[in-house]
């Protein structure tokens, strides 16, 4: 019984690794103030750059590096019309995930239909691979999921245990307070959307290298937007993105593995899930609204003109 | 940190000038881009110009077609417009529009009859209900968790769309699959009285012989009715005010005691009810069935042609015509140059983020920076705004 379970668990952990990478990146630029709902442009323009720069022999650091400078370099638009230019965020967000959608699609279309020539193996850790339950799963993954599980906590101890982490989110709390301390807002601000770019980028570059192997229009499926809701779902805090990413891999993987045990159930049902857990998630967690305005950063969303 | 030379300077009051400038400015860079993009893929950039803008819409087919596609993209941003005033972001039009089209589909296969005899006069005004039923159905599930349980709207609209098209994908792969489909996923096409009339207003006007063969059909008044009717609410009911009040001055609305939750209904309900109008017009309009595929995205447009008409009705319209050209354009640059479709997104795309960089002249003066030493830093004496 546990040895059926083990694929379920496999791809819940394999659909959990690029929603936890866009959701933290998303995170770190949200614990800043700035609210970008461009993630699903980013992770699309950042998994065309993976392939691209694989198909053309850059292998698999190439992949990486080429999705993390797309992704960051993309998201400066976005900044840079968010923050210098002081435009509404929600707005400038969804023209990001247009522009990416769109430039993905267009700059794409002559790779469709290739097989990635390159892509991230799994690596079974000797011994732990082979504990019973988690084993063949947690310590099975690729690269890129050992990197993830990293991030999540590097990201937690620069968040809470680093001065520049305490920055970060002076920044996002109170942006005039943080100003009049000294502190450089504008380019703590850049560096953290420029940041959300990056892990949305090597998200993508999951999907493409990783879990697809290849490139295709829209190869994304809304996860950006999924990612974003983890965030909330998150109340902002690191380790809790980690549990709701394994969360919502586990809806998408029962999915699968519903239709794979050919359970009688239409397959638009199934894939329509993953989308339903999130709207039920965010539910659960607007029942609260004290922990959402307890957590969410003050600032968040608000345009800041330092007036100079 | 390097120092720009320039600066920018809030403004006292917005500048009414900007706002008609701008998008204006957004359209000339977006063009601009457009040919070098044109330039920079070994096109000339004066015929990729002429392709794009100006042989879509050169003859009387090309005009029906562009009224065609304006119509449901100016519906659909009427009614988002009057969310977006009041900050109600209901970016899941997309999906609304599609319980539109469910819906009237429904009540079309319900009376359809193989012999196409029904002559039904009632059908399609039936249809056209169902359809703003169906997309303010599908809002209303927005609307209900926005007003009562404070769940963020823009990130459910959005889940419903994706849910939405598994929706339309499970009936014209299932229960609604026109049986002689041979497994494609597409419904029988409709009777004649589920149909909206294509030549009939041309009669009257005795512009028949000149719009013969063209698609353009009666839904285009529902779109023409529309436009002064959203101006009326936006600009002069008090529903309309109260909404802009919410949008503008929140706090100003909660001490006036205007319901939030009653705004929020209101916006969600009439922004679902136009797309699913919209919806009902495209299946009763020019597809004729309902498919797994037939909208290029009219739901999400529709959040730039709202943005870039400046959320005012007639601006809208202008706004509409401008978005269906470049769908247009688009098609035409499919056939005449290879370029691929998607080049109307990228368009699109950049238009918005323009328009967005554009505004902050709305706002705020740009001004050269006087040289450090010349007097006390500006920064010091500027005024520090932080806009809620």
């Amino acid at each position: 019984m546990i040895e059926s379970l083990n694929p379920l668990l496999a791809s819940a952990l394999a659909a959990a690794i690029p929603l936890m990478l866009a959701a933290l990146g998303e995170l770190v630029a949200e614990r800043a103030g700035v609210l970008n709902l461009g993630l699903e442009g980013m992770m699309l323009v950042g998994a065309l750059a993976a392939f691209v720069a694989v198909t053309h022999g850059g292998g698999l650091p190439g992949a990486v590096i080429a999705a993390l400078l797309a992704g960051a370099l993309f998201a400066l638009i976005f900044g840079f019309v968010t923050l210098t230019l002081q435009a509404n965020q929600v707005a400038a967000g969804l023209s990001l995930t247009i522009l990416g959608t769109g430039l993905s699609a267009f700059l794409g279309r002559q790779y469709v239909g290739y097989r990635a020539p390159d892509s991230f193996a799994e690596l079974p850790i000797p011994y732990l691979s082979e504990l019973p339950l988690l084993g063949p799963s947690l310590f099975s993954m690729s690269a890129l999921g050992y990197a993830t599980l990293a991030l999540l906590g590097i990201i937690s101890w620069f968040l809470y245990r680093s001065r520049a982490g305490l920055i970060l989110r002076c920044v996002g709390e109170s942006p005039s307070v943080a100003r009049s301390l000294g502190l450089p807002v504008m380019a703590v601000r850049y560096g953290a959307v420029a940041f959300g770019g990056a892990m949305a980028g090597l998200a993508g570059c999951y999907y493409a290298v990783a879990q697809f192997k290849m490139w295709q229009e829209g190869l994304t499926s809304g996860n950006g937007w999924i990612a974003l809701a983890l965030v909330v779902f998150a109340t902002w805090r690191p380790a809790r993105v980690g549990l709701g990413a394994l969360l919502f891999g586990g809806v998408s993987a029962l999915g699968l593995y519903l239709q794979a045990i050919n359970v009688h159930v239409s397959v638009f049902a199934l894939s329509s899930l993953p989308y339903l857990a999130t709207i039920i998630v965010l539910v659960a967690i607007s029942s609260d609204q004290n922990a959402i305005r307890r957590n969410a950063p003050a600032s968040l969303g608000k345009p800041f003109h330092a007036g100079g | 940190m390097m120092r720009s030379p320039l600066r920018l300077v809030p403004r006292a009051a917005p500048s009414q000038s900007m706002l008609v400038l701008a998008p204006l400015l957004a359209v000339a860079l977006t063009l601009l881009v457009g040919l070098i993009i044109f330039a920079a893929l070994g096109h000339n950039p004066l015929v990729a110009f002429r392709v794009f803008f100006i042989d879509p819409v050169s003859d009387i087919n090309g005009i029906s077609e562009l009224l065609l596609k304006a119509s449901p993209l100016c519906l659909i941003a009427l009614g988002l417009a009057i969310g977006f005033r009041a900050n109600i972001w209901n970016i899941g039009a997309e999906g609304q529009m599609y319980l539109g089209g469910i819906f009237a589909t429904g009540l079309a296969i319900w009376f359809h009859r193989e012999d196409n005899a029904g002559g039904l006069w009632w059908l399609l005004p039936a249809m056209i209900v169902a359809g703003a039923l169906g997309g303010a159905a599908w809002a209303g599930i927005t609307a209900f968790l926005r007003a009562h349980l404070r769940t963020n709207e823009i990130l459910v609209s959005l889940m419903l769309t994706y849910v939405a098209d598994m929706l339309v994908k499970y009936l014209v792969y299932g229960p609604w699959q026109d049986p002689q489909s041979n497994n494609f996923p597409f419904t029988v096409s409709f009777n004649d009285d589920a149909l909206f009339p294509v030549l009939a207003i041309w009669e009257g006007l005795g512009l028949d012989s000149l719009m013969e063969g063209t698609r353009l059909n009666l839904s285009i008044l529902l779109t023409i009715i529309a436009v002064p009717l959203a101006w009326l609410f936006m600009n002069r009911s008090f529903l309309g005010f109260q909404l802009a009040v919410a949008g503008q001055a929140p706090a100003a609305a909660r001490y006036a005691g205007f319901s939030e939750k009653k705004l929020v209904w209101v916006a969600l309900l009439i922004s679902g009810a136009a797309a699913g109008l919209a919806g009902a017009t495209e299946v009763a309009g020019p597809m004729g069935q309902l498919n797994d595929r037939w909208t290029p995205g009219y739901g999400f447009t529709a959040i730039i042609v709202a943005s870039l008409g400046r959320l005012h009705a007639f601006g809208i319209v202008l706004a509409a015509l401008l978005m269906a050209l470049l769908y247009l354009g688009g098609e035409s640059a499919q056939i005449a140059l290879q370029l691929p479709k998607a080049m109307s997104l990228v368009f699109q795309g950049m238009l918005l983020m323009f328009l967005l960089g554009c505004d902050v002249l709305v706002n705020y003066r740009v001004e050269r920076r006087r040289p450090l030493h010349a007097a006390a830093d500006p920064a010091t004496t500027a005024p520090t705004a932080e806009a809620a």
